[in-house]
């Protein structure tokens, strides 16, 4: 063949400035396809709850709702803040504060997992971040693990009083979600 | 298909019509009735025709099922206990459908140990063997949405944590493995809008499956069947045509296998799964044990015996995946392990890995169980990246037989029996 043939001409240029149409015609028609299946307009809508905290005592815990997910709310007892807070940075799994409202980087202090002069009040986002099953440790008689916070069944992480992990196969802390104080004894989470 | 020509003879002006216009029945002559078979089939090749039997049961159990069952958070439950109690022959067709999962696993385990042993990877049949993984794969897709469906606790925590396996990309891009998972489930955690798209897609699978079955005997009719020496078809006499001689002993095989399905529809049919799963789903109670359907559980062990998310969830899918590398990996020139001394012993030991596997996932994960899961993890993979490859190359193969008759017949096996020689006999 000539070496004409091998020349881009203008029939090279309309096949592949056509075939480059359809695929992004492909590209975008496919998106909806795929952006359905994302949280829609009524998940979103669930985002905030207020939660009354006077009825729980200290020492004691309770589990809400929010996003679907629960909420771990404990009223921690001194010892157990005591114990949290003995704990050097170095020991931990994970030193990041995991604290949607803090930026990325801040250390896992205990100070850092709970709000300024509400210390005793522990609010975490209840699912193992190994594998999203829930941990005990909310009841009263649930085993807590061998630093006394939570434990996950599934497949054996401990988190201590700050809900750090300590041990297991769990890679992070347990999320502590957005919330605010709206009353000493009102939160307002999401 | 094949090279094999069909004998094909339309009998009737009508089948003749058809002939010049569809050629159907020209081509299933060819390929299912005379279709040339090795004559030394044992019964580890009848699974291939028990497998399409599972495929066909759950499809026709499934697709009633379907008529009498409500795909939403609330409702699921209680529709499976409708179906159980209150629908006609509900309690049958749902035991059939469920039992059937772990049926059509049964028979697809012993399906793929048996081309590891005659090694049926082997070229010329890669292909093949590659669409039969595929298959296993779109088989595990459509069981794991399955077992979400009845809503109880087994299914909304397996949902859960296998869902959850997907969250480990965050630790490749923070944030991608979350988006994901959100996108997964349709929601913040799993809620009626996983279970609905599970539903759909549990729906689709098994049409996706009945396609690469259609490609998978499409390619198993190019090369032909591996037999039990690894040999070649290289006289009509190493072969018979496959209606009746194979045919019956597939129908045979299918009969022994549908008393041990009717055994465990009948009489157990609730022994292989979870007593948890008639509890309904419940998202703010963990079950204290939650251990995936018996036909996961050697995948769950490695799942657990890697101490990293990511590298717990990347070796579970490289246990499944690995396979496809199995023709290049074992470097033997023999296919069937009959004739491979040291090969053999390696090969019960991969069994008896994925056996102690099996058992292990079901155990909790306390230290000493994770230890031997461990051991087992290390012995599969080795298995394949270095007993495959080693043994292949330094192993002395035992004397193969010339040929498929000479295997049967033994040397100088006189005249093939009349059953043996294709077509001009009958």
């Amino acid at each position: 063949m000539s070496t004409k043939a091998d020349e881009a001409d203008r029939r090279d240029f309309l096949v592949l400035a056509g075939n480059a149409f359809a695929a992004v015609g492909g590209a975008f028609t496919l998106w909806p396809f795929i952006q359905q299946m994302n949280p829609d307009a009524n998940a979103l809508a669930l985002a905030t709850v207020e939660i009354d905290l006077s009825p729980i005592k200290e020492g004691q815990a309770i589990t809400v709702m929010w996003r679907g997910k629960p909420i771990f709310i404990r009223n921690r007892t001194k010892d157990e803040i005591a114990k949290a807070g003995g704990v050097a940075l170095a020991d931990l799994a994970d030193d990041k504060a995991r604290n949607l409202a803090l930026a990325e980087g801040e250390p896992a202090t205990d100070a850092n997992r709970v709000k300024k002069d509400h210390e005793n009040w522990l609010v975490l986002i209840g699912i193992c971040t190994h594998l999203g099953c829930i941990p005990k440790g909310q009841s009263m008689a649930d085993a807590k693990g061998e630093y006394g916070g939570w434990f996950c069944p599934c497949h054996g992480s401990h988190y201590d009083t700050a809900g750090r992990i300590r041990k297991g196969p769990a890679p992070r802390n347990l999320d502590v979600p957005p919330y605010a104080f709206l009353s000493p004894t009102k939160i307002k989470i999401g | 298909m094949g090279a094999h020509e069909s004998s094909y003879q339309p009998q009737t002006r009508m089948a003749k019509w058809w002939d010049e216009r569809l050629p159907v029945m020209r081509l299933m002559n060819a390929q299912f009735i005379d279709f040339p078979t090795p004559r030394n089939l044992n019964y580890l090749w009848t699974f291939g025709g028990i497998l399409t039997f599972c495929l066909a049961a759950q499809l026709a159990t499934g697709i009633v099922l379907a008529m009498h069952y409500q795909p939403s958070a609330a409702e699921a439950f209680n529709s499976v206990e409708h179906i159980r109690r209150d629908v006609n022959y509900g309690w049958m067709l749902r035991n059939w459908h469920a039992v059937g999962g772990s049926m059509f696993f049964l028979a697809v385990y012993i399906h793929i140990f048996r081309g590891l042993y005659y090694g049926s990877y082997k070229a010329p049949r890669e292909v093949l063997w590659i669409l039969g993984v595929f298959i296993f794969l779109a088989m595990m897709a459509t069981a794991f949405m399955g077992y979400a469906l009845p809503w109880g606790q087994m299914s909304f925590w397996a949902v859960t944590v296998i869902t959850n396996l997907f969250s480990s990309l965050n630790e490749v891009i923070p944030g991608l493995g979350t988006a994901v998972v959100e996108w997964l489930w349709g929601g913040y955690s799993v809620s009626g809008a996983t279970l609905n798209r599970f539903f759909s897609l549990h729906y689709l699978m098994p049409f996706v499956i009945v396609g690469l079955v259609v490609l998978h005997v499409w390619a198993l009719h190019v090369t032909g069947q591996n037999n039990p020496t690894g040999l070649d078809i290289k006289t009509k006499s190493d072969s018979v045509p496959m209606y009746p001689y194979a045919v019956a002993k597939d129908a045979f095989g299918l009969f022994a296998f549908i008393i041990l399905f009717a055994w465990f529809s009948f009489f157990l049919p609730d022994y292989l799964g979870h007593s948890d799963n008639y509890i309904e789903a419940n998202p703010l109670l963990t079950p204290p044990h939650i251990v995936p359907e018996w036909y996961f559980l050697p995948y769950y062990a490695i799942l657990r015996a890697i101490p990293s998310k990511l590298g717990g969830v990347v070796a579970m899918f490289s246990a499944v995946l690995i396979l496809v590398f199995v023709p290049w990996l074992d470097t033997s020139r023999v296919r069937s392990a009959k004739y491979r001394p040291v090969y053999k012993w390696f090969f019960w030991l991969l069994v008896i890995s994925c056996l102690a596997l099996g058992y292990l996932g079901a155990k909790p994960p306390t230290e000493d169980y994770v230890f031997w899961a461990r051991i087992f993890t290390l012995y599969y993979f080795a298995h394949f990246l270095i007993v495959m490859p080693i043994v292949g190359i330094l192993e002395t193969p035992k004397t193969l037989p010339r040929s498929i008759t000479e295997a049967v017949l033994g040397k100088g096996g006189g005249a093939p029996a009349g059953a043996a020689s294709l077509p001009e006999k009958r």
